[in-house]
Formats: structure tokens, sequence, C-alpha cells
């Protein structure tokens, strides 16, 4: 544990700042770009209810693909640097973030949606007024799943000469130094929950307090 | 105005839940549909805002065919309250009441603004505006989803058993309110609901629906209790017709006087005597003693119904469920003027039939 209090990992180009704002980077971007493309895709096939089989299909095929064998495959393809890494990340990210997006807008009373077109909403406003805002606490769900996934196995970015904590774990293990490798794990573990602990705000921020469970509040 | 002329409704698994439905709605009315399960209440409540499109046959809103017309712009000139209320769970129930203004395109201040005096019109006070409605009861709820449908001030008006996931009397409550809305607005109004009683006393007219999807009979209350078309109408208006007939009919039954006391004062008299408060209104009754007696709480039998002056039925009923026989006979503010008695009753029942007011 030494390694982690020593002042010296704390600065310059490859100290522990650095490298924890490029696993941040990594996580970030890879969540935004899963996101842009998962949550359409749940939102509008949980909304018309046709296509859930394609749902099922591409989130357990995605489901089985062995991370570090698409990392592989497109470092041959492209080469080394950013895009392999963000492609296996993605890839990754995009099955929880679809299921829970679909689950959450299948899971919204038939009763309400059907009170939605009743007041004379058009599909686009039943989906984003009311479809949308009562799936949330899922959304929720599948974003937090992928992110503890994404912080995790963004360390194998480092495998493939790029950077983020894995640059620890993968150097440690090179020079058999079994401190900086500890170091760097323990440093992902914490990160993975200060970032399930940022999603757990942003859910107390974005869901409507009328669907927290009775008693609890909503007296805003 | 509502139209239905020669509707059919034919769902893909071939079930026909309304065969050739002509019927009017007139406007400014209230119209029940009511018959048993599954008989096309619903149905033919979603084709006229296009929830459900008919088969064949057209429906007219106030001459213009509902199929010319999109189904979302449509509705948005349609109130409708669902069952249980409907409410989008993730709104308080100020923005649930402002979601058809909102539609509609008015700024967001206004529709909140109306939907503030919407609230008080169906009597919930501003401290329920910002709750979620989770946090009502059964009844309130009903109240925000009436509330929401005359958000923005539709002419017609349709509710699918808006009442019935709530208690009797919270029901009964919410019928009498509804009553006196429409006493206000006028609205054109078609109201499904299983339950006949219901259906007589908020309908002008009432359209007995039979399995099928067939119209039985529509009518006015008042005829379809004296005059069922067939026996399904009678069997489905029940055993108490002759009784329920009474509600609709207003005769002078003489109102006698009756010997009263106020609590804690002495009387001295060989019948009845009804205890009344400070204002006159009844409290109880003391049975017949021998020698002056105080009147005090304790010796009060609760008394029955109370007669004001509304039906023969609610003449009857004050007579038969007072334990003197004497119905207490009261004014709007709830004082005693008097007593009347059952046979009276029959007696105003056997004029009015003698001068053809009672249809039979
Ligand atoms: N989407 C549908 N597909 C097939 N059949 C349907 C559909 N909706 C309703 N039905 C059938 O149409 C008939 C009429 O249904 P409807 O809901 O109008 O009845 P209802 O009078 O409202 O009954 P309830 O009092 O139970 O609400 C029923 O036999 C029902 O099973
Ligand atoms: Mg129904």
């Amino acid at each position: 544990m030494g390694w982690l209090f020593d002042a010296e990992n704390w600065s310059g180009a490859t100290g522990i700042p650095v490298r924890l704002l490029e696993h941040l980077a990594y996580t970030w971007l890879t969540l935004l770009i899963a996101a842009v493309i998962a949550v359409p895709l749940g939102a509008y096939v949980g909304h018309t209810g046709r296509g859930g089989f394609l749902i099922v299909g591409l989130t357990n095929g995605l489901r089985a693909l062995p991370t570090m064998a698409v990392l592989i495959l497109v470092v041959l393809w492209a080469g080394i640097g950013d895009l392999p890494v963000y492609t296996a990340l993605v890839l990754l990210a995009i099955p929880p973030i679809m299921a829970g997006t679909y689950a959450g807008i299948r899971a919204v009373e038939p009763a309400t949606v059907d009170a939605a077109r009743g007041v004379g909403m058009r599909e686009r406003a039943v989906l984003l007024q009311v479809e949308l805002p009562n799936s949330l606490p899922l959304v929720f769900g599948g974003f937090r799943s992928a992110a503890l996934q994404v912080v995790a196995t963004a360390t194998i970015a480092a495998y493939v000469g790029a950077g983020g904590l894995g640059r620890y774990v993968f150097d440690g293990l090179a020079f058999q130094e079994y401190d900086q490798m500890l170091g760097g794990a323990v440093l992902v573990a914490v990160l993975a929950v200060l970032v399930d602990l940022v999603f757990v705000g942003l859910q107390r921020l974005t869901v409507s307090p009328g669907l927290r469970p009775v008693g609890t509040g909503g007296k805003s | 105005m509502i139209e239905f002329r020669a509707v059919t409704k034919r769902f893909e698994d071939g079930t026909i839940a309304v065969d050739e439905l002509d019927l009017v709605v007139e406007a400014g009315t209230i119209t029940v549909f009511v018959g048993p399960s599954g008989c096309g209440k619903t149905t033919s409540l979603r084709m006229v805002n296009r929830m459900i499109d008919s088969t064949s046959g057209t429906i007219l809103v106030d001459g213009k065919d509902v199929m010319s017309v999109d189904p979302p712009t449509l509705r948005l000139g349609i109130g409708y309250v669902i069952q249980q209320a409907g409410l989008f769970p993730h709104r308080t129930v100020l923005d649930n009441v402002a979601t058809v203004p909102l539609l509609s395109g008015w700024d967001r201040k206004r529709a909140r603004t109306r939907a503030a005096e919407l609230l008080e019109t169906v009597g919930l006070d501003s401290g329920f505006a910002k709750r979620y409605p989770a946090q009502l009861s059964g009844g309130q709820q009903q109240r925000v989803g009436v509330a929401r449908a005359l958000a923005a001030d539709p002419p017609v008006l349709l509710m699918d058993e808006p009442f019935s996931a709530v208690d009797p009397i919270v029901r009964e409550g919410l019928q009498d309110e509804l009553l006196r809305l429409q006493g206000e607005l006028g609205k054109t109004i078609v109201f499904v609901t299983h339950d006949i009683d219901e259906a007589l006393k908020l309908g002008d007219r009432v359209a007995v629906f039979r399995e099928g999807g067939h119209l039985a009979q529509y009518a006015k209350p008042a005829e379809l209790l004296s005059a069922p078309a067939n026996d399904f109408v009678a069997s489905f208006a029940g055993r108490d017709r002759g009784y329920r007939t009474l509600t609709f009919l207003r005769a002078d039954v003489p109102v006698r006087e009756v010997t009263t006391a106020t609590l804690g004062s002495t009387v001295t008299s060989n019948g009845w005597v009804l205890a009344v408060d400070e204002n006159r209104r009844p409290v109880g009754w003391l049975s017949p003693v021998d020698g002056a007696t105080e009147v005090t709480a304790d010796k009060l039998i609760s008394g029955g119904s109370l007669y004001d002056g509304s039906s023969l039925r609610a003449a009857l009923d004050a007579a038969l469920s007072s334990p003197s026989a004497l119905g207490v006979t009261v004014d709007p503010d709830g004082a005693v003027v008097g007593v009347v008695q059952a046979d009276d009753v029959l007696k105003a029942l056997a004029t009015a039939r003698a001068a053809g007011e009672v249809p039979s």
C-alpha cells in the first residue's frame, strides 16, 4: 500500500491524477456513445412493442462477445490507439443500457400510456413526456451496471498501449512491482464506487418524486 | 351533440363488440351507457375519441365525422376520464391537470393558473396542487381525473366508469359533485357504468346495452323503470323497480306537525317527541312516556333518513326508516318542518297515478 500513498506517484505526466482523468474520460465518452446508440433503440422498440426479439438478440449477442477479442481484432485492423479501446468498451456498455431502457419503457403502466393518448398526446409526446420519465429508474439501473463494467474493463486500454489506471496494473505486472499493481486495482475499485455515487445523485435529481415508493417523500 | 349511425365494431379476432348502434346524445345532457360486463360500453365510448376505430357506420361529434379528424387533434377537444383516474404518476396534481392546455399550445403560466382554478372547481384545495397522484386517495384521484378532462373546456366529456374504484359513500359524493358541475357547465357527457343505480341517478337518458353489443333500450330513467322495453331491461333494472320509480316522482305529500323539544328541556307528551338542536335540526327521537320527562342525549333513539321534499322515494324511505314511523321532513337548511307518513306517500302515489303523472 505504500505505493498508493507515495507523494511521488501523485504528480507528473504519468501520475495518479492524470491516469484517473484518463480513465474517467474513457468511461464518460464510452457511456455517452453507448447511450446515443442504445437509448433511442431501446426506447423505440419499447414504445412500439415491435422488434423486441431484436433487443433480446442484440443484447445477448453483444454480451457473448469477449471484450479482449474485440480489442485485439480492432487493433489488428486499425492499429494501436483509442479506437480499439472505445470500440470494445462501447460494445460492452450497449447491452445493459439498451436492456434497461427497453425494460423501463415496457414496465410503464399500460393505463398510463393509454391515458396519455386519450388526452391527445402524439406518439412522440407519449414517449418523451410519459414513457421515458416513468422509465427512468430502470434506465438508471442500466446505466449504473454499464458504468461499473466500463470502469472495471477500461483497464485493458493499457494493454494496447493507451492510458488510464490500467497502466499501473499492466506495468506492475510486467515489472513485477506488485505494489503498483495492487495500487492500480484499488484505484479502479474506488473510482467505480465514486462513479456509481454520481449516478445515484443524478437519479435523485431527475427521477420524479412521484415515482418514489409512497411515504418516502415527494413533498417538494 | 354526438350521433352514432349504424356503428359496428368487429375486432380482429371476430368479436362483435358493438352491433349497428344508433343513438343520439343531445348537447348539454348526460347519457349513461349501462349494461353487464363485456357488452360493448367501453368500445362504444372509445370510438367517439378514436381510441378505437369503428369497423363501419359513422360517428358525428357536433356534426363532424370523427374519422375526418386526426386522432390527437380530435382528443384535445374531447375530455376523457378513465377508470382509476389514469393520472400521470410522475407529474404533480397541478401538472396533470395542466396537461391538455399545454398540449393545446397554452403558455405554461396560463395553463397552471387554469389548472389551479379547476382543482378548486372539483373541490380540492390548493394544498393538493404540489402532491403526486400516489399521495392521494382514490376519490381525490378521481377528482383530479375530472379536472384534467375539463381543463381545456371541451364541449364533450367521455367518462368510463370514473367512480367504480371508490367506496359507495365517496362515490355518492362524487356523483352529486358531477351533477352540480354539470348544472354549471352543461357539457355533453357520455358516462359508462355497470351500476344501474348510478345510471338512473346521473343520466338524463340511459342506454341499456346487452351482450353482443346490442342496444336494448334508450330512454329517460323514469321510463326505463316504468316501461322497460323487454325482459332484459326489466331484469337488469332490478327487483326494486317499482320502488325506484318513486325516485322520479315529485308529488305533494301532506306534512304533519310533530312535537319537538330542544335538548335539556322538559316535555310532556304521550306520543313520539323529536329532539332538535338550537337550529331546529333533528338529533333523535324520544319514545312515548307518561308524564313529564327531561330530554337528554342518552334517552334518544337515532332517527332514519331525512326527507327534503325531493322525491316520493325519499319521503317513503324517511317514513320507513324512522323509529316512530314518522319521516322527518327538513327545509334546505336542515331544520325540521314536520313529518310524513308512509300511507300518505302511497295515497299521493295513487293520486299521481290517477292523474296520469305516472307512466304505467
Ligand atoms: N382489443 C380487443 N380485441 C378483441 N376483443 C375485444 C377487444 N377489446 C374488447 N373486446 C371484446 O369486446 C367486447 C366488448 O368489450 P368492452 O370493453 O366494450 O365491454 P364493456 O361493456 O366496457 O365491459 P366492462 O363492463 O367489463 O368494462 C367484449 O367481449 C370484449 O372481450
Ligand atoms: Mg368497460
